[in-house]
């Protein structure tokens, strides 16, 4: 299920490309945050909480999450790349599983990463906050990049898409409404991240058992689904 | 033997029929698929390719189904039309990267480049390339594993006369190797210069198959029309149409010209001059008024 030259290729592609740029800004960004937060109110639990569970884990992750996720297939479908992938005798869900590995590898590393880093700088890990908010988005970059890369599969505006999710769903309704936070990744992983602390700092609108459940169901669905959608890729010609 | 056969396949997009009900066979050696742009040439390749489901019919390789079986890319290459193909890559390593896709290795990747002659620039990106050197580059990956198909999709596009040449040179060879390699163009001197055998498309449908020289006679042999003005466009049209040569002629009153229907293209030519000389009528045009490709294409559907 994995092939280490769709690997090479997805991995090249996606940090060769522009857009790689924000996976670069977005951390950075965290940090120099953390770096203010820090030197303006000192070391503060509840801040620190605050920050990671606000801009780390709410925006960071799920943007990161777009970029790599369809970024490691909807360029190479919408510039007709793919069919020298596809041209191969090589299995579909494998070109899929690869690519979701690619894909939930570069979301770790350029978020649960520097959240790491931000969550230290914060508060020296207090109550384990840094330490939560880190296997959150562990957690999180497995189904944003499963579920993004299904995007990349489905459509040619998977990054609009992409981003309506993560920024209009999650960030928006997630705050007005009280049932899209059930259907959030987001607080799924807060959940993850609520276990880890054990006290109340970090909490959750969703119970720990149901958010394990969701996010394996939504990560296999979404990669299971972009396999067939890839098996029957029409590459419709210029006429 | 390695043929792809093509059974009452359609293909419509919506309510835009791209290809109507064709049948063929395409054999080994080099077939050459013709037809104006915007024909259902592309849209035919990408079925025989494996990238678009027939909506009726079927596509198959020696029995076998090519939509869905990544399995048949064991035989089949491509070279397909779009420019796309991972330009961050240098060429070695895009063949490489091919090569081991198919289980292959560098040797093998390194064979390829040298049958298109691109060692010379293997080591610089794709996106510094000119048109020709991704040309051939896209053949060394579609020819990495030698495949006993060979698909190609517009290949001489952009191409210079040399590049030009080294291919048609390296396809010759390939179909002499008894593979079957079918490519599309809509140029028929292309066409003429390489293929032994030659499928035209015509708006969707299957116009003519056959060789080139029948297919160049249909061409040939169809009712040329002609505008013509002279000094004396009555005198002359009284002595063209008195030859079988000519099956029609009407006096464009408006335009001051004659519109000529000539049946017998070879006869015709060598009589106008003549008769004008011999009646002392001066041609000031003679032209031909339907030569577009659409309207030779057109013909041979109808014939």
């Amino acid at each position: 299920m994995y092939d280490p030259t769709v690997a090479r290729l997805t991995y090249r592609a996606l940090l060769g490309r522009r857009r790689a740029l924000i996976l670069f800004a977005l951390p950075v960004l965290l940090v120099v945050i953390a770096a203010l937060v820090r030197g303006i109110t000192g070391a503060d639990d509840q801040t620190a909480s605050d920050v990671l569970g606000g801009f780390a884990l709410a925006t960071m992750v799920p943007l990161i999450g777009v970029i790599a996720g369809t970024g490691a297939i909807g360029p190479e479908i919408d510039d007709g790349s793919v069919v020298y992938l596809l041209s191969k005798p090589v299995k579909r869900p494998t070109i899929i599983c690869t690519k979701l590995i690619v894909a939930i590898a570069v979301t770790m590393v350029f978020s649960a990463v520097p959240t790491l880093v931000a969550g230290l700088i914060l508060n020296g890990n207090g109550q384990q906050i840094a330490v939560a908010y880190t296997v959150a988005a562990l957690v999180a970059s497995i189904a944003y990049a499963a579920i993004f890369l299904l995007l990349g599969t489905v459509t040619r505006h998977a990054v609009v898409f992409g981003l309506v999710y993560a920024l209009v769903w999650e960030a928006l309704f997630g705050s007005l409404v009280a049932g899209a936070r059930t259907l959030s990744v987001q607080q799924w992983s807060v959940a993850v991240a609520h276990k880890v602390t054990g006290g109340d700092i970090v909490t959750s609108d969703v119970g720990l058992p149901a958010a394990t459940v969701l996010l394996v169901a939504v990560t296999v669905l979404a990669t299971w689904y972009a396999g067939r959608r890839l098996r029957a890729l029409t590459l419709a010609g210029e006429e | 033997m390695t043929s792809i056969n093509i059974d009452h396949v359609s293909r419509w997009f919506g309510n835009v029929v791209a290809v109507n009900d064709i049948t063929m066979t395409i054999g080994p050696g080099v077939t050459g698929l013709l037809g104006p742009n915007g024909a259902g040439k592309s849209t035919l390749i990408n079925m025989m390719g494996g990238f678009l489901a027939p909506s009726n019919g079927t596509v198959s390789l020696d029995g076998q189904q090519i939509w869905r079986n990544e399995q048949i890319y064991r035989h089949i290459g491509i070279v397909p039309e779009r420019e796309a193909m991972y330009d961050f890559l240098t060429g070695r390593e895009f063949v490489v990267a091919n090569a081991e896709l198919h289980g292959l290795g560098k040797k093998q990747a390194q064979q390829a480049l040298a049958t298109v002659e691109m060692e010379h620039a293997q080591d610089r990106k794709i996106s510094t390339y000119s048109k020709g050197m991704r040309q051939r580059v896209k053949m060394a990956s579609a020819l990495v594993h030698e495949p006993s198909v060979l698909l190609l999709d517009e290949p001489f596009n952009g191409m210079d006369p040399r590049q030009r040449m080294q291919l048609m040179e390296l396809l010759r060879r390939m179909g002499d190797e008894g593979r079957t390699v079918l490519f599309s163009s809509h140029i028929l001197e292309e066409v003429e210069q390489l293929a032994s055998h030659i499928e035209v498309i015509v708006a969707g449908r299957h116009a003519a198959s056959g060789d080139f020289r029948k297919i160049r006679r249909l061409m040939t042999d169809r009712p040329h029309r002609y505008v013509i003005r002279s000094s004396d466009d009555r005198a002359l049209a009284a002595a063209l149409i008195a030859d079988p040569s000519t099956a029609g002629i009407e006096v464009d009153l408006k335009e001051g010209a004659l519109r000529v229907q000539a049946v017998d293209f070879g006869r015709f030519t060598t009589l106008l001059p003549q008769v004008a000389r011999e009646h002392g009528i001066r041609l000031l045009t003679v032209s031909p008024s339907d030569e577009s490709l659409e309207s030779v294409f057109s013909y041979l559907v109808a014939a």
